[in-house]
């Protein structure tokens, strides 16, 4: 299938009176990185949460690899998806939280395995081997059996990262991945992260890393209070801003 | 460089303590010596222990309690699961049933379960009187008012689980059920085991309650016993040394237990008693 794997168009999203994505339009090709910024609040987190089903989108249309999320469509009636068909969908795009949110009481190996053998069926001695791989690639090889209390928070993102991937998404969504670690050990992630996007995966990914998002993005999108204030290439945005909202915010965090 | 000479200090001298030890002391000597000069029989108390009324008692002891708190998990964690769900129907009759058993004395359930035939005279199609013995009673009144506050304890264990496990699990395509089962429920188990243990050492006691239906457990063996020879306290303390030994026991499959849930919480598990009897008494430090 063709066409762009996110498409959003007028997306708005309310939680209560508050109202957090006030019509979010944004594009993201497949193979491409696109990378969220913006000030806390702006509705970056939201809005990545809303692709991965993990909120429903009030107003607007959202789709994924060509399918709406959270709805299906049939007759010109809209259906709110069952717990199954969505989870169906979820496991077909990988997360990645900013607290990691590994399972404390299951080895590096048993995080990454879960999954594959619960979700996917897969038999456990090859959802095993594949999981020592990923951790393999991830720089992890020898942290197999260790538990996540054991390991330093750029080596629990990093299993966190593996753990996605075991899912073979075909997208990949970051929140904030690196905002809660210690600075030396932003580095090892992002190095992760790189390598990811170079090997073709469609990413979307929100961070406050402004070297990140100007070496690897293909599109940097600037996002305030809910809309989408400014997008393009990463030289375009984070060099010759057309906005005053996101000069200001560059010139804070730059 | 060589390193300094160690320090040497007088250690500060706790007067106070050997004080109040002094006196706790006496105080226990005191008591000991009004045991033993009481009008007690401590060899019957002994002779009775291993007499065949008292151990069957013990053992239906064990067993009604073991059955009984086993159904009072299961039902605890059903109605902790039916709290939680979106459901407000499973909602609120989970919310009734802790509301009603655990607002209610067990002895009154007791005597409500074993009674049933008066309201209900055919179970089964068969007449209750039959079907509703006192081990069933028993069993009924004591694991129905245990899930009760089984309940409780599995919806905290719950809801101290963080919510990005949820969604992690979730994120992953794994359903609710999935999730609930191998994701929530093990770390929840840490927060509801120690409780647990708690509710199974008062149920070994609270089972003594069922005697009132006259269910044949260790307080009415012991009773049986004591009725008819009139060594009312030897026989009193026989049962007690019982309900100690159970509830000594239990206490340190407990331990055990607990620390094998323990992984992954802590990067080290704590020392089992044996290894601090090894580390504190045997390698004692120096300082």
């Amino acid at each position: 299938m063709s066409g762009p794997m996110v498409l959003a168009e007028q997306v708005h999203k309310s939680f209560g009176r508050l109202e957090v994505l006030k019509g979010i339009d944004l594009v993201v090709e497949r193979g491409q990185v696109c990378c969220l910024i913006g000030p806390s609040g702006s509705g970056k987190s939201t809005f990545l949460r809303c692709i991965n089903h993990l909120e429903n989108v009030d107003a607007g249309r959202l789709s994924v690899d060509g399918e709406l999320v959270g709805y299906q469509q049939r007759g010109g009636k809209l259906y709110e998806l069952r717990e199954k068909e969505t989870a169906a969908k979820r496991a077909e795009i990988g997360m990645v939280f900013q607290r990691f949110n590994l399972f404390p009481h299951m080895t590096a190996l048993g995080n990454v395995a879960e999954a594959p053998v619960r979700v996917r069926r897969l038999p456990r001695a090859g959802a095993a081997e594949r999981a020592r791989a990923l951790l393999d690639r991830v720089g992890l090889a020898d942290k197999v059996d260790a538990y996540p209390a054991q390991l330093s928070g750029g080596q629990q993102q990093r299993v966190a990262i593996a753990r996605a991937l075991a899912m073979d998404p075909k997208l990949m969504l970051f929140d904030e991945p690196t905002s809660a670690l210690d600075p030396e050990l932003v580095g090892e992630v992002l190095d992760v992260m790189r390598d990811l996007a170079a090997s073709g995966m469609t990413m979307v990914v929100v961070t406050h890393e402004m070297g990140f998002a100007r070496d690897v993005a293909d599109q940097v999108v600037f996002m305030d209070h809910g809309v989408v204030v400014e997008g393009g290439s990463p030289a375009q945005v984070l060099e010759d801003p057309r906005h005053k909202r996101t000069r200001d915010f560059l010139g804070k965090v730059l | 460089m060589t390193a300094p000479e160690p320090l040497v200090a007088v250690p500060v001298r706790h007067w106070g303590r050997w004080v109040s030890g002094a006196l706790v002391l006496g105080a226990l000597a005191l008591l000991a010596t009004a045991f033993a000069r009481a009008d007690v029989q401590w060899s019957v108390t002994r002779e009775f222990l291993t007499v065949e009324t008292i151990v069957r008692g013990a053992g239906r002891t064990l067993l009604i309690s073991v059955l009984a708190q086993a159904l009072g998990i299961v039902l605890g964690v059903v109605v902790a699961v039916m709290r939680q769900s979106g459901n407000p129907v499973t909602g609120a009759v989970g919310w009734l049933y802790v509301w009603f058993f655990r607002g209610t004395p067990v002895l009154l359930q007791l005597f409500l379960w074993y009674n049933l035939g008066l309201v209900f005279p055919t179970l089964l199609g068969q007449p209750t009187t039959d079907v509703m013995t006192p081990f069933v009673a028993a069993l009924l009144g004591l694991g129905i008012n245990e899930g009760a506050y089984m309940a409780e304890i599995v919806r905290a264990g719950i809801s101290a689980v963080d919510e990005g496990q949820t969604e992690a699990a979730q994120a992953l395509g794994m359903r609710r059920g999935l999730v609930m089962r191998r994701i929530v429920l093990p770390q929840a188990m840490r927060v509801i085991i120690p409780p647990t243990g708690n509710e199974f050492i008062n149920m070994l006691k609270t089972s003594s309650l069922a005697f009132a239906i006259t269910y044949e457990e260790l307080t009415l063996a012991a009773r049986t016993i004591y009725i008819n020879n009139l060594l009312v306290f030897e026989l009193l303390f026989t049962a007690a040394i019982w309900y100690l030994l159970l509830t000594s026991v239990f206490s340190v499959f407990q331990y055990y237990l607990e620390r094998r849930f323990a992984r992954g919480s802590a990067r080290e598990l704590p020392p089992t008693p044996w290894q601090r009897v090894r580390t504190n008494v045997l390698r004692r430090p120096r300082l």
